[in-house]
């Protein structure tokens, strides 16, 4: 069972990121090109998925959603890992007061809920993607964070950074050559198992209408869209219903596959 | 050459915010390391002797006292040490396991303190793998997938890498089984003939002491106490008569006398 799951979730996410990365080259028209003419048509070798109300090519939409998605989501990702490594090993390497002083920073951060803070940053600066993105990326920097420091916690005290320091070398140096390199398996598997909240953060804040603004393409913005034709073209809300939650999906099982690859110690019931 | 004087430390226990107690592990040590001069340090484990060999290395500050390296400050009030002192004091450590990074390779070991100053080459690094009696194939092996006698050895050539004056061996040979300790222990001897740089001697093992070491201390009452010849006979301090005591004898005989089963 799992050998046929983790290479169709790879491939999947795989499908997903290519369509996201050549959105422009692959879509077969501009996402946003109203033609009121053929408006709610059914799939056709014209449409291969049909139109919405304003007759533009969902297809066309979808495939340009995944950008959108897989967009903001590398931007979380590029704050988090950024904001979290570095607190992490400043607080892993400094230890003491930075330490104590860092992690109550971390915990507090932690107690916030996502939605709440982005809610609260749209109510106070508008509404937009750059606040949903750096809403979600504070609300979920201080996990990164506290994992970086405990790796590097019990890593410090490993003789080969003694050895590394009698060396000669940095700390910068250190964190380079020997933290960062143990930390990649770590931040990778937190990072996937991540990726889907993010995704199902991002398109749940654009159905309200709080993300990115009609008329992009974005698979939460197309669900709002479609809900008043539900009854005669359930399609509209079906198919990115299922691009999010395929995307989800596949995220999910190939952090699970992953954790499962660099934490081979964990017994397999229990996976 | 290395020079302790009076020197105390200690480790906090608990937290920032808990009430801390400081667990003293070294109070007012003195010890003496001359140029090319090999000086053992015993003690039982938790006595403190590795502490003071993080000490001389810089690795960490005393909390009072003085350390000096050719009559300077090792370290300047930071904590940091001039380059040429860096350079000058290297350290092989007991757990080669742990002293390498899993994911280097022999050639980045023991070019690490080379890069420092940009001076890594492979030649430079094959000549010191050379003589410690590794062969040259060992560079592009991962240090995961080598022995522990072999990555001992890869320790020791990094040790050497920058041409130290004082190595540090902190329990260097204590992980290694019998044949390849006497194996370690003979290239230490050889290594010191011929660079006649300074040893410091950490370790528990009284019986590696023997035509190894040129002066003796051990660790008693969180100081080290120098002692005249730690094998002949005459007073030796109560810690120094328990590490003897713990010697193995070569045949094994019965403690007490036999006593006959009844019944």
């Amino acid at each position: 069972m799992k050998k046929y799951v983790i290479p169709a979730a790879a491939g999947l996410v795989a499908l997903l990121l290519l369509a996201a990365a050549f959105a422009p080259w692959i879509a077969p028209y501009d996402p946003t090109l109203t033609e009121l003419a053929s408006r709610l048509q059914p799939p056709s070798a014209g449409h291969w998925l049909g139109t919405d109300h304003l007759g533009r090519d969902m297809l066309s939409r979808i495939i340009w959603g995944a950008r959108a998605s897989f967009g903001a989501v590398a931007m979380i990702l590029v704050l988090v890992l950024t904001f979290g490594c570095s607190v992490g090993m400043v607080a892993g390497l400094a230890g003491g007061v930075v330490d104590a002083v860092l992690m109550r920073i971390c915990d507090a951060f932690m107690t916030v809920p996502t939605l709440v803070l982005a809610l609260f940053m749209i109510g106070a600066l508008g509404t937009g993607i750059t606040n949903v993105v750096v809403a979600i990326a504070l609300s979920h920097w201080a996990w990164y964070a506290r994992l970086v420091r405990g790796v590097t916690l019990s890593l410090r005290q490993r003789d080969h950074i003694a050895a590394a320091r009698i060396a000669g070398l940095s700390r910068l140096a250190i964190a380079r050559r020997h933290l960062l390199p143990a930390l990649a398996g770590p931040l990778a598997v937190l990072a996937s198992l991540d990726l889907g909240h993010w995704l199902l953060h991002v398109a749940g804040l654009s159905f309200l209408g709080l993300g990115l603004a009609p008329p992009a393409a974005e698979w939460g913005i197309m669900i709002n869209d479609a809900r008043p034709f539900f009854r005669s073209a359930p399609l509209l809300v079906l198919l990115p219903g299922a691009a999010i939650l395929l995307t989800v999906l596949g995220c999910n099982l190939l952090g699970d596959a992953l954790r499962d690859r660099l934490d081979p110690g964990m017994p397999d019931h229990l996976h | 050459m290395m020079q302790l004087e009076g020197v105390h430390h200690a480790y906090r226990q608990g937290g920032i915010f808990s009430r801390s107690r400081r667990h003293p592990v070294l109070q007012g040590a003195t010890l003496s390391i001359g140029a090319g001069e090999c000086v053992a340090l015993l003690g039982p484990t938790g006595s403190g002797k590795s502490t003071l060999g993080r000490l001389v290395l810089g690795l960490e500050r005393p909390d009072a006292g003085a350390i000096t390296f050719d009559g300077a400050p090792l370290t300047d009030p930071r904590g940091r040490m001039a380059p040429e002192t860096r350079r000058a004091i290297q350290a092989v450590f007991q757990d080669p396991q742990a002293a390498t990074s899993p994911r280097f390779t022999g050639y980045e070991v023991v070019a690490e303190p080379l890069t420092v100053q940009g001076e890594a080459s492979r030649d430079r690094v094959a000549a010191l793998l050379a003589e410690v009696d590794l062969p040259a194939e060992l560079l592009d092996r991962p240090a995961h997938r080598m022995s522990g006698g072999q990555l001992q050895r890869l320790c020791i050539a990094r040790a050497l890498a920058t041409r130290p004056r004082l190595v540090v061996l902190d329990e260097a040979v204590n992980s290694l089984d019998l044949e390849t300790q006497a194996k370690i222990m003979a290239l230490l001897k050889r290594l010191r003939a011929q660079h006649g740089m300074a040893f410091l001697f950490v370790t528990h093992d009284l019986r590696l002491l023997r035509g190894f070491a040129d002066r003796s201390y051990v660790m008693q009452d969180r100081r080290p106490v120098e002692v005249e010849s730690p094998f002949g006979p005459g007073p030796l301090p109560p810690v120094l008569q328990a590490l003897r005591d713990a010697i193995l004898p070569e045949m094994p005989r019965p403690r007490l006398p036999a006593r006959r089963a009844v019944g």
